[in-house]
């Protein structure tokens, strides 16, 4: 370097990459390269053999049923994601960077719910606490036992802590891996910790764990079935008792696959967009 | 903020020279376990002042400037900042920890701190980097942030990256971005950590002439370095550390024109 402070070129022409690669929409022949039109007409091909071929004349006399299944598989679903995901920033904070008599009983938490199957939480809380409840005239007596009565609150308590333990230990490597000088220069600024949590930490751990929590969205979308197995109606059980009442197996069965999978479409769609908000060159 | 912090009207032209003491630093001590990389080390800043610090790694120039604003607790020592001490309490340890949370906060963010990695905020744009510290810490409006972001990064030369996230700047433009940042919140005092160890040598004079640009209109600031030549062009005052202590210190001409000590006779000979 020869001369420090000379004349140095202050603007550097460095490109700045397109956050966002900007496809060329214009042309149709990108959007539809031919595997992709094969790929189309299979799957019209294949809706079209099973709307000719199989049996769908129950279809109005199930379709409030199947409605309203279906929007019971969504708001558990949505419920217990949300309320689980908050339980489980703490929890894996905790894990993080907790003291020790926080760090161990949430250790101890995500071990217990991701160690053991969530159909035998399910019966735990469902017949356990279920049973024990009614012993007690002041939990009889109190405003909440018309819910307590109902099988609905134990599927959503069973599903939220079961989310809340396994994306607890997601959220603790999250947390853990947002790089240690991202923290230090909101601290170098006199940030308090509690700006910095909410300012820095958490939103870059979030974003480091979105993908992760988007799978397991789907994985959570697909444990709501057992919810059946303590008499709450979802979208499942609906289709149990078509093919119960009509004999027909397939057709039921390739509704609710149908269904789910739509769910699901959504699920990573949704989570895609959230995930677009900020690019992904983290760290 | 409190009554006794000066806060510069205009943030790009610090305070007239009045000559107080910014930073007051008596016999620290910092000791990592059985390490002791601070073996009683003494400054003092008047406004207006460039100390630049040099030394081999390993001499606790860095870990010095750490300690200035805490992000390393000193094991023993006077640190009086804005004319303020700073409380320290034993940690059960052998070493202290700050007795008030809050009184560390309040000097730090007096303090513009501008990091060898840069550290800018990756889930922030670059504008949202520098208004973040004045509205989410020093409750500042954040039309008014904004226009007093918009002209730092003017001055550094970025006002075309204002919406770019860090990831997609070079490293030159990161730290000139960093810079901006610190300026941001007023500072009484800028602190660089080594700014342009981790650059790209074709990236280091576009952050030095930003940094002098800084040291010509009068700005206090403390400088660990080891671009030697820029040290001795921009300082006022130059400390050179060994092994945790001040072995030489001086205004740049006498240091580097006239050094006493043979190892910092070594030391200019094998750095220039």
């Amino acid at each position: 370097m020869s001369n420090v402070l000379g004349e140095t070129e202050i603007e550097v022409p460095i490109e700045t990459f397109p956050i966002h690669k900007e496809k060329d929409a214009s042309s149709l022949a990108s959007k539809l390269p031919p595997h992709r039109i094969v790929l189309i007409l299979i799957g019209l091909a294949l809706v079209a053999s099973a709307a000719l071929f199989m049996r769908w004349d129950w279809l109005p006399q199930y379709g409030g049923l199947i409605l309203q299944g279906l929007w019971r598989t969504i708001w558990i679903l949505v419920v217990t994601v949300v309320l689980g995901f908050l339980l489980a920033v703490p929890l894996g904070l905790a894990q993080a960077s907790g003291p020790a008599f926080l760090a161990i009983p949430a250790r101890a938490f995500c071990t217990v719910i991701r160690g053991t199957p969530l159909l035998v939480q399910l019966w735990l809380l469902y017949y356990g606490l279920g049973s024990l409840f009614p012993q007690y005239p002041w939990i009889r007596g109190s405003e909440l036992w018309p819910y307590l009565r109902q099988a609905w609150p134990y599927a959503v308590l069973a599903l939220t802590l079961s989310y809340a333990g396994y994306e607890g230990e997601v959220m603790r490597g999250a947390f853990a891996g947002v790089p240690k000088g991202q923290l230090e220069s909101a601290r170098a600024f006199g940030m308090p910790r509690f700006t910095i949590f909410r300012r820095i930490w958490l939103p870059q751990a979030i974003h480091r764990a979105l993908p992760t929590l988007a799978g397991e969205a789907v994985l959570q979308l697909k444990s709501t079935p057992l919810v059946a197995t303590i008499t709450v109606v979802d979208l499942y059980s609906v289709a149990s008792r078509v093919r119960q009442d009509t004999f027909l197996t397939y057709e039921p069965l390739l509704l609710l696959a149908a269904g789910y999978l739509v769910i699901t479409g959504i699920i990573v769609m949704l989570f895609r967009r959230v995930e677009r908000l900020i690019p992904s060159k983290l760290g | 903020m409190t009554a006794n912090v000066a806060v510069a009207a205009d943030p790009l032209q610090p305070g007239a020279a009045e000559q107080a003491e910014a930073i007051h630093i008596e016999n620290l001590h910092k000791r990592f376990g059985a390490l002791e990389v601070l073996k009683g080390v003494s400054m003092s800043a008047k406004d207006g002042d460039v100390v630049a610090m040099i030394g081999g790694s390993g001499s606790g120039k860095s870990t010095f400037l750490r300690c200035i604003n805490f992000l390393e607790n000193p094991t023993s020592g006077v640190i009086r900042i804005n004319g303020e001490d700073v409380k320290m309490v034993s940690d059960g340890h052998g070493g202290q920890v700050p007795a008030n949370r809050r009184q560390i906060e309040r000097i730090r963010s007096r303090l513009g701190m501008v990091f060898q990695n840069f550290n800018l905020w990756q889930h922030m744009t670059l504008i949202q980097n520098v208004i973040e510290v004045p509205v989410h810490v020093l409750g500042m409006k954040r039309d008014e942030a904004m226009a007093i972001g918009e002209q730092l990064l003017e001055r550094v030369g970025l006002s075309a990256k204002r919406d770019v996230y860090p990831a997609y700047m070079s490293g030159g433009q990161q730290q000139r971005g960093a810079i901006a940042r610190a300026l941001a919140i007023q500072p009484r005092v800028m602190l660089f950590d080594e700014p342009t160890s981790a650059l790209d040598p074709e990236l280091v004079g576009e952050v030095l002439k930003v940094i002098a640009d800084l040291a010509k209109e009068g700005r206090t600031m403390l400088l660990v370095t080891h671009e030697m030549k820029f040290a001795r062009e921009v300082a006022s005052h130059v400390m050179y550390l060994h092994n945790g202590i001040v072995e030489e210190e001086g205004p740049p001409e006498q240091l580097f024109g006239s050094p006493k000590s043979e190892r910092l006779k070594q030391f200019i000979r094998t750095v220039s």
